[in-house]
């Protein structure tokens, strides 16, 4: 109770600061009438330092942004921070942005431990954590965290996706999953089991493995003993790549599901080998630039010039400058939807209410929507098969959400 | 990363020179202490915050150093003990609903007594296997603390959030300037029980053991239970380092807690001074500005950068900031 | 039954990535006394250069050989500059520089090739072999050409006047020095020597796990831990360490229950531990006597 006064008094003084604020024309934190400064924190370097590529093609988005003029008769300042993927320093690197930088909100960081260590605080601050880059799915909550919102399709949807394939088309199957050990590999495994339902038996091995070891070799082999004929890969780019070379030289022909974080052609298949990767089932919400059939894709083609001209030593056979690109043409989109109200709660009310934004980059009929009660921006994927030389979609565009049943 | 006489302080100076250094030394020492005492108030929450690390990192170093500088054990994975610390305190605080003042001499116990276990089979291993050995804790750490059976206690692989207490009896502090008082306080008593420590019977015995183990058994000293202890004694105070910093950060995760972490220690340990208690300041500044200042001057390169100042720091003094005070002092002297 | 073959011959084949970089530890070990912290960033640097030799077009054996020149002088080097000053400095700054040096050369791998997974190609090919292709081509040929660096090393320090030099540079920098043996020049041979042998670890190793600047991360601590169970005095040793690293970890992910698929590492570290206790020198190293 005492404490409930004292905020009271605290709220009294904040909004007596606002009064006053107000009165001498001053506008949003990090905003002012040629900029608005924005704080981006992200692994630069240290071992998950391969994601930064996500905040460089962010940064070169924004630098093709300010050179057509901004938003909102505003250029914007991209304040990026590295954090080396420790949570700790993430806390360190945010409260910077927020307090000794003064941003208006902070954008795409990266990581789920690194995102959940800062959750409360940013919501304590009121300030947006805008498109998180992780799929775990505890950044969609409006009711427990208002002012954090994911981007990408969760990682439990798309493991119902992968379920819900699985019950119709192989219902007789023995399924066998490689998953990485951490947040990202067991939202997969639950979400796979979650879509199995009553069929979860199905499983018949989980192998972990950990980012420290040198090859899941040991584990494809206790995959192959176990009987299984399904292999479900969620694996980052370098062991599943791994582990799809070993089960062909094992000679273990399972049909093989591969998560959509390592559907890249360049940076996982053809490691892996081409003719070993054949006949694999992914699931797909952005375009792949090397899949031939974009080749004269107006929205491919807004990237490749974008990649040529801003971000040219970009990489553009990962799909991390696709996912930058996607997720800062998303950012783009809410600033300019918001123009007339650059506050932290606009920001947050205007991403709180896309509707069908369609994204260069992403699928045809895969579109970004929200609502005040929907914060997972992208929800959608479409199966996948790749036929030796670059993926072939089939069937619907699914809605994890609705793949459970 | 050999013979473990080679990490012994440089010996022989005469007692004479201190004294006179000593008087120099003092006020230096007093000064710093104002400036810790007074910076909470003038600057920044954020600022505050990261004073707030630095001195928990300091802290750590105190304790990695009693056990390198003063035993002459290496570890290269304290990192392990920062981590049972920071999790015992979540844990209490998340399961127990205790309050976080009392989790803190609680997550200094049981590092004493994980140290001391862990110290119990190192005995055994010298040098390089010892360095193997902890090595292997450090890397062992995250994935202990992930595993699946302790889920319900760790949070596995999403950790555990604590919340921030605000400053007591009505203190006009920020929960920044508050707890900032309390790592400086903590810091404080353990820097003053370890200086004890190292000037008592039991110290002496300590730097005995790493100046010459077969000597010091040979004079009646226990070998066994003085590594032992000392490595319990280490532990704790890493311990209660890592139960700060978890109510300071606010979060445990596995990731927090990764081989990177002990390797910045025992930096840390090297850039501040081994053997020299008040060098764990400069060391723990060095773990939480070197890398800003390093991605300031280069963020493709931050860690070519940072590696190139860790070069740097080591030419300019090759015994750490301890021994360039010392250098300087003698330096003074002798003028 | 069968699993517990597949496992160990699987374990063998991975048991061939640490014993080729426990060789890369036993020679800078026997160079100068210390492990090297950085060991697996200069081997996988010297990786990313003969990937990029083949990338410029040169055939795989004269980029090998191009490569191992390379690394042996940028190892010598890196003794001459960077640590030659700091001969008499402390063991614990030694560390630091060769921390310093890991995060120098990982940082600017991925500055200069970035971190996306490159595949590597193999000299032996990929066919599979033997036991249902578990053991490929290429670790069967991984696997000889470790042996035959086994072979070198162990001529080269029993038999050479320049590996016996070393040795005694090593063990005993005084003594050596007093019958004329440089000991500086010694180190510095030895960083050149570890570096190409690393380079060999690294090219061997690359088209297994794929070639990132991160790849040596975990393998250096398998090539330590494998070192240090087989002795470190002794080459060997190092190669039956690397190997046995490989099976247990193997054995201890597939048959302990509960724990041990999460676990296999720490387990398999802990068992080291535990012979190291028993056995303070390694298997098969050589008890040191120590002089009060």
């Amino acid at each position: 109770m005492k404490k409930d006064l004292r905020y009271l008094g605290t709220l009294g003084v904040a909004a007596g600061a606002a009064v006053f604020a107000f009165a001498a024309g001053a506008a949003e934190t990090g905003v002012t009438d040629t900029t608005i400064k924005i704080g981006l924190v992200q692994p630069f370097s240290g071992p998950a330092s391969a994601y930064s590529q996500i905040a460089k093609t962010d940064q070169a988005y924004i630098k093709m942004l300010n050179d057509t003029g901004g938003v909102c008769g505003r250029q914007i300042d991209l304040i990026a921070y590295d954090d080396g993927y420790s949570p700790p320093k993430t806390v360190e690197q945010t409260r910077k942005l927020v307090e000794s930088d003064e941003v208006m909100f902070i954008f795409n960081g990266l990581g789920t431990p690194t995102n959940s260590a800062i959750l409360k605080y940013m919501n304590a601050k009121k300030v947006p954590q805008l498109f998180v880059a992780t799929g775990a799915s505890k950044f969609g909550d409006p009711k427990g965290h208002p002012w954090t919102m994911g981007w990408q399709p969760n990682y439990v949807d798309e493991g119902k996706i992968y379920a819900a394939y699985i019950r119709e088309n192989l219902p007789d199957g023995k399924i066998g999953v490689l998953y990485q050990n951490d947040d990202y590999g067991k939202d997969y495994l639950n979400g796979l089991k979650a879509g199995l339902g009553d069929k979860a038996s199905m499983i018949v091995a989980e192998q972990p493995y950990e980012t420290s070891d040198p090859t899941v070799d040991s584990q494809i082999i206790n995959l192959k003993a176990s009987g299984a004929d399904i292999f479900v890969n969620v694996g980052t780019p370098k062991f599943a790549a791994q582990a799809i070379k070993k089960a062909a030289e094992i000679d273990w022909k399972p049909t093989q599901f591969l998560n959509s974080v390592s559907n890249s052609v360049g940076a996982v298949l053809k490691p892996a080998g081409l003719e070993a990767s054949t006949g694999v089932i992914s699931a797909a919400y952005l375009k792949d630039p090397q899949d031939p059939q974009w080749k004269d894709d107006a929205g491919l083609k807004k990237w490749h010039d974008f990649m040529d001209k801003y971000y040219p030593d970009g990489d553009k056979t990962s799909s991390f400058t696709i996912y930058g690109y996607g997720v800062s043409q998303t950012l783009e989109h809410v600033l300019r939807s918001t123009c007339d109200d650059l506050t932290r709660a606009g920001v947050m009310k205007a991403a709180a209410n896309i509707k069908d934004l369609e994204l260069d980059v992403s699928l045809p009929g895969i579109n970004v929507n929200t609502g005040p009660d929907d914060f997972y921006p992208l929800q959608s994927m479409q199966l996948e098969k790749f036929n030796g030389e670059r993926f072939e979609l089939f069937g619907n565009v699914l809605d994890g959400a609705s793949a459970s049943n | 990363m050999t013979a473990q006489q080679d990490i012994a302080l440089p010996a022989g100076r005469d007692k004479t020179a201190d004294r006179k250094s000593g008087t120099a030394m003092l006020l230096l020492s007093i000064a710093v202490l104002a400036v810790l005492f007074l910076c909470p108030l003038f600057l920044k929450n954020f600022t505050v915050f990261q004073l707030t690390m630095m001195l928990i990192y300091a802290i750590a170093i105190m304790g990695l150093n009693l056990l390198t500088g003063f035993n002459g054990q290496f570890s290269l994975g304290h990192g392990a003990f920062y981590a049972i610390g920071a999790y015992t305190t979540a844990i209490l605080m998340e399961h127990f609903g205790i309050a976080y003042g009392w989790t803190i001499p609680v997550a200094g116990l049981v590092c004493f007594v994980s140290g001391f276990l862990f110290g119990l089979p190192a005995l055994r291993l010298e040098s390089i296997y010892l360095a193997l050995a902890t090595f292997s804790l450090a890397i062992a750490t995250p994935q202990i603390l992930k595993l699946s059976i302790l889920e319900e206690w760790t949070g596995g692989v999403q950790g555990i959030v604590i919340i921030k207490p605000d400053a007591p009896f009505g203190l006009p502090l920020s929960q920044d300037q508050w707890l900032y008082y309390v790592t400086l306080g903590t810091g404080l008593l353990l820097y003053w029980a370890a200086r004890n420590l190292v000037r008592s019977r039991s110290g002496r015995a300590i730097m005995a053991i790493r100046d010459n183990p077969v000597a010091a058994r040979s004079m009646g000293v226990n070998v066994s239970l003085y590594k032992a202890l000392t490595f319990g004694v280490s532990a704790l105070f890493t311990g209660v380092a890592g139960a700060l910093a978890a109510i300071v950060v606010q979060f445990v995760a596995p990731d927090s807690f990764t081989l990177v972490l002990s390797i910045a220690l025992l930096v840390g340990l090297v850039v501040g001074g081994v053997g020299w208690l008040p060098g764990a300041l400069a060391g723990g500044a060095f773990i939480v500005f070197v890398p800003n200042i390093a991605e300031e001057v280069s963020k493709g390169l931050s860690g070519a950068m940072y590696g190139l100042i860790m070069i740097l720091l080591i030419y300019l003094m090759p015994s750490g900031a301890g021994g360039l005070i010392r250098t300087l002092a003698d330096w003074q002297k002798r003028r | 039954m069968e699993t517990f073959f597949q496992q160990v011959l699987g374990g063998i084949a991975t048991g061939g990535i640490y014993a080729c970089m426990a060789l890369a530890v036993v020679m800078i070990y026997q160079a100068i006394h210390h492990l090297n912290l950085a060991q697996g960033e200069m081997a996988m640097f010297s990786t990313f250069i003969a990937w990029q030799l083949l990338q410029w077009g040169f055939p795989y054996w004269a980029a090998f050989v191009l490569t191992l020149g390379i690394s042996f002088a940028g190892g010598f080097l890196i003794e001459r500059v960077v640590l030659k000053p700091l001969e008499n400095a402390p063991v614990l700054s030694h560390l630091v520089i060769f921390i310093a040096l890991y995060a120098i050369f990982n940082s600017l791998a991925g500055f200069i090739w970035d971190f996306t997974v490159k595949p590597f190609p193999s000299p032996f090919g990929t066919a599979a072999l033997f036991g249902e292709g578990l053991i490929g081509a290429h670790q069967a040929g991984m696997i000889l050409v470790t042996l035959i660096v086994l072979f070198l090393l162990f001529a080269f320090f029993r038999y050479t006047r320049v590996g016996l030099a070393m040795r005694a540079a090593a063990a005993n920098p005084e003594s050596a020095r007093l019958v004329g043996i440089r000991v500086g020049t010694m180190a510095a041979l030895g960083w050149g020597m570890a570096a190409s042998i690393g380079a060999v670890a690294g090219i061997m190793i690359a088209p297994v796990v794929f070639l990132e600047p991160n790849m040596m991360l975990s393998i250096l601590l398998y090539g330590f831990a494998g070192a240090v169970l087989g002795g470190l005095t002794s080459p060997g040793g190092a190669v039956f360490g690397g190997f046995a690293v490989g099976v247990i970890e193997n054995l201890a992910g597939t048959y302990i229950p509960v724990v041990g698929a999460e676990l296999k590492l720490p387990i398999a570290l802990a068992l080291i531990v535990v012979v190291l206790v028993i056995k303070p020198n390694g298997l098969f190293g050589r008890t040191v006597v120590q002089r009060v």
